[in-house]
């Protein structure tokens, strides 16, 4: 069914900074819905706290905007009660790889089919300027002043380790990349990490667009095979990694698997009833469930 | 002590692997086919191996109102047992214990305790299977109590029925060795209960009354996180669940597990949790999501003794503050906290409802003693054909067109909308938001027209305790009218008073209770209509500050004449009732 491009947008005008790379985000996004024909009803976007989170709201598909770092279990209670909805989350590198990140591991182990797009911008935004998990060490922010002193967080390399079953990269200054792996990462069945820098105008005058340009590559342009799991866990590793080698940026599907069953095809319940909200409520045979306690 | 008459006291204890609450939960089944009712209390420890814990069975003609106090017997399973339990057995009651383990000499009895040895592990090895011990001594303990061998051989029988019949042979050998011994040892105790037919009764903890009514109230999906003592709901719902269609998620910490029944919620499914206080904690901060996002969520806050982890596997109401004053800012939420068994179902088939009448969490407070002790229940008391009330949805035929997820309703309640619904489509906020959900907490701040939105939108949200207040039920006062003290409670602090008040009866005092249930939003008028009428008032309850009576105070002014708290871990028993009750009214305090 086709749906109009302005069909998926909200009448709310993103409030991010001018030049932010979310813009980037919400626009292949938005085309990505479109392209897949999604019903914007039958879409449900969730995300945690952030300037990147703000994102359900700019798109006129279902959204809940939760709170801190909890986008995943809440993607995932929705997904479970309605395995017939497309469920993404969405947030930023604070949210998910930060005060989220135990949610991040346990949700990839699961493999619930959910796409997660994170816009990492390797900063605290919203907050004015601190440091986050995926800050470079040597970045001096208004809480590390003398530079970082921990290694960055890789989300790719965790992502891989952990059992998600698509792991891609995009970068807000390629749109054709970041639309690339969205449909991608959209259309596969389990779950999905979509980590996108997506630079940060006002805070991050380190790892700037140009920063990027002078540094992404598409990893499957030069020969990288999503498939092949151990090339797919070098190539997370090559930035960033503790040697703070910095030259090259790989961008693309990194690692892409459909050997694996969803948790929700395996998730007793459903297997049996389907989906959670198309049940009708109580029980048929009181009878047998009261029997044990005789 | 007429009224301790015609009931048995039963206690087994033993380190913790030697099968004490297996051995006391056949007890209690024996007895409640033999037509008596019970109520099982286990004190253990958080070890998996070794230590001390016993249970204690009351089983009794009448119905049973609390776990009662010295035992009639104990069989001791280790020396420690017999060191700690000796001492307690009332007189003419009996001590069992293999005398090949558990020295007897030095141990002070009371009166005519007997001390009955018995070759417990001797025989079990004979039949090589070291746990038959515990069914030998079972054996012997019918024989004191005069409760006939059918029972426990039938009772074995459908246990290990499925299993190889040499098992059940085996059980039956153990059983018998016992009984025999003590036929030639002296006789029975005497206590005069009288068995019966078996009259069909149930036995059912706490928590797997919160699961029934889950099942019938139509909860499709649960999360939990391993915590004491709320652990058996997630057990028995991950064996049941299933079956009738509930997805049941173990989750990474209690974060994860409310905001996924929050995220379930949401959907349109009806969801609940359960936890105990440290698992509550985690999830304060996601409840005030789910009021903020009007988002309906059942969460068990089944209470053991803090603070922090404090002694996790002993029960407290310490926990009533916390649930209170769960979240930052001010948002509607109910608090229910079940007395007993059959309250345990009622309160979460209403919490069920209220939360999705309301679109707000939920939050039902029982404690360790009330959901792992075993209780008798009549059968009608726990009819699962429960009514199911979803509260305002959309029409989800229309077209959407100009909807309101957060309109401004009389009764604060709007509209609901599942994902799913074609032109319904909204953005749920935990920020502050407009009628349609759109923030207003980003650019709009400060600015006339938001400032006031923002104010009719939190008056929105929190008319729903109106709604709320008026859908619980006012505190109960129990017993005659005109009574010269009553004894104020809430939860499942209850049914101990209740037997207090009895005996209390008894020695010629005039004492009622006014129990608590439905605890928030506060029936403050009703309260205070009661409160009027009452002469003199003692408040026990089961932690240090007197939560309930600072909570009673600040909703009614009404400030109780005298207190009882208990913060040792172990539940009320009904003597230290009677004991301050006579206390304050013999001596004014």
């Amino acid at each position: 069914m086709a749906v109009e491009l302005q069909q998926y947008k909200s009448e709310v005008k993103p409030d991010w900074c001018p030049g932010c790379g979310d813009f980037a985000v919400l626009s292949a996004l938005t085309k990505t819905l479109q392209v897949l024909a999604l019903p914007p009803w039958q879409v449900l976007v969730v995300s945690g706290i952030g300037c990147s989170s703000n994102l359900p709201g700019f798109l006129s598909t279902y959204g809940f905007h939760g709170i801190h770092g909890r986008a995943l279990p809440v993607a995932t209670g929705a997904k479970l009660a309605n395995p017939e909805l497309t469920v993404i989350a969405a947030g930023g590198d604070g949210d998910g790889y930060g005060i989220g990140v135990g949610h991040f591991l346990h949700t990839m182990r699961r493999n619930l089919d959910i796409t997660y797009i994170v816009m990492n911008n390797e900063i605290y935004g919203l907050t004015t300027g601190q440091a986050s998990p995926t800050s470079e060490k040597e970045h001096k922010t208004k809480s590390t002043p003398e530079g970082v002193i921990e290694n960055p967080i890789n989300p790719l390399a965790l992502a891989v380790a952990s059992g998600a079953t698509f792991v891609a990269r995009g970068f807000s200054g390629d749109t054709k990349t970041l639309a690339d792996v969205l449909v991608r990462g959209i259309k596969h069945k389990g779950f999905s990490l979509i980590d996108v820098m997506s630079p940060c105008v006002t805070y991050n005058k380190v790892n700037t667009y140009d920063w990027f340009k002078q540094r992404v590559y598409v990893a499957e342009k030069e020969g990288h095979n999503p498939k092949d799991l151990q090339a797919a866990m070098a190539k997370a590793m090559e930035w960033p990694n503790m040697d703070q080698k910095r030259d090259r940026v790989p961008t693309g599907v990194i690692y892409e698997t459909d050997a694996y069953p969803t948790y929700e095809d395996q998730e007793p319940a459903l297997k049996r009833f389907g989906p959670p909200v198309k049940q009708k409520l109580g029980i048929d045979d009181p009878e047998a469930v009261l029997k044990e306690f005789y | 002590m007429a009224f301790q008459m015609n009931e048995i006291l039963f206690r087994v204890g033993g380190a913790a692997g030697d099968g004490v609450a297996s051995t006391a939960e056949t007890f209690a089944r024996l007895c409640v086919r033999g037509g008596l009712y019970v109520h099982t209390y286990s004190s253990y420890q958080s070890v998996i191996r070794g230590g001390h814990g016993w249970t204690q069975v009351r089983a009794s003609e009448a119905p049973v109102l609390s776990q009662g106090e010295d035992p009639n017997l104990v069989i001791c399973l280790n020396q420690e047992t017999a060191n700690i339990h000796a001492p307690v057995v009332q007189v003419g009651g009996a001590l069992l214990y293999d005398g090949s383990l558990v020295k007897v000499d030095g141990l002070t009895l009371r009166k005519d305790v007997r001390k009955v040895p018995l070759p417990m592990n001797e025989t079990a090895r004979g039949l090589g299977e070291p746990m038959l011990k515990n069914v030998v001594a079972l054996g012997a303990a019918l024989a004191l109590l005069e409760i006939p061998f059918a029972p426990l051989e039938n009772g074995i029988k459908e246990t290990f029925g499925h299993k190889k019949p040499e098992i059940v042979e085996m059980n039956l050998k153990a059983a018998h060795v016992g009984f025999d011994t003590l036929q030639g040892n002296g006789g029975p105790l005497g206590l005069g209960v009288q068995f019966s037919k078996y009259p069909g009764r149930m036995m059912i903890t706490g928590n797997e009354a919160i699961c029934l009514a889950a099942l019938a109230a139509g909860c499709k999906f649960y999360a939990a996180y391993p915590m004491t003592p709320a652990s058996s709901i997630l057990h028995w719902l991950a064996a049941n669940g299933p079956r009738h269609g509930v997805v049941v998620k173990q989750a990474e910490d209690e974060l994860a597990v409310i905001n996924m029944a929050i995220g379930a919620g949401h959907a349109g499914a009806r969801a609940m949790c359960a936890t105990s206080g440290g698992g509550f904690s985690l999830m304060v901060e996601a409840l005030g999501e789910a009021g903020m996002t009007e988002t309906p969520v059942v969460c068990v806050l089944v209470q053991r003794a803090g603070p922090s982890t404090g002694v996790p596997t002993k029960t407290e109401q310490g926990d009533l503050n916390l649930a209170l004053g769960a979240g930052q800012g001010d948002w509607p939420r109910a608090i229910l906290a079940p007395r007993n068994t059959i309250d345990c179902f009622d309160a979460t088939v209403k919490a069920f409802n209220l939360a999705e009448v309301y679109q707000t969490p939920v939050i039902l407070m029982s404690d360790l003693y009330l959901g792992e002790g075993f209780r008798t229940a009549e059968e009608e008391q726990f009819n699962m054909a429960v009514p199911i009330h979803r509260g305002l949805l959309v029409d989800g035929n229309g077209d959407g067109k100009d909807y309101l997820r957060y309109k401004f309703t009389e009764d604060g309640v709007s509209p609901r909308a599942f994902p799913g619904m074609k032109g319904y489509q909204f953005t749920a906020g935990t920020d502050e938001h407009m009628e349609k959900g759109i923030l207003i907490s980003d650019v709009l701040p400060g600015i006339p027209e938001w400032i006031e939105e923002r104010r009719k939108m939190m008056d929105k949200r929190m008319r729903k305790l109106e709604g709320l207040r008026h859908d619980l039920s006012p505190p109960e006062l129990w017993g005659a009218t005109g009574a010269d003290l009553t004894i104020v409670s809430w939860g499942s602090t209850a049914m101990t008073v209740r037997e207090a008040i009895i005996r209390l009866a008894a020695k010629g005092y005039k004492v009622n209770a006014l129990e608590f249930f439905d605890i928030y939003p506060f029936k403050a008028e009703e309260t205070q209509e009661i409160l009027d009428r009452v002469e003199k008032t003692l408040c026990v309850e089961g932690n240090f500050m007197g939560q309930f009576a600072h909570l009673l105070r600040a909703e009614t002014g009404y400030k109780v004449d005298h207190m009882l708290t208990k913060y040792d871990g172990e539940p009320f028993e009904a003597r230290e009732i009677v004991a301050r009750a006579t206390e304050v009214m013999e001596h004014g305090g």
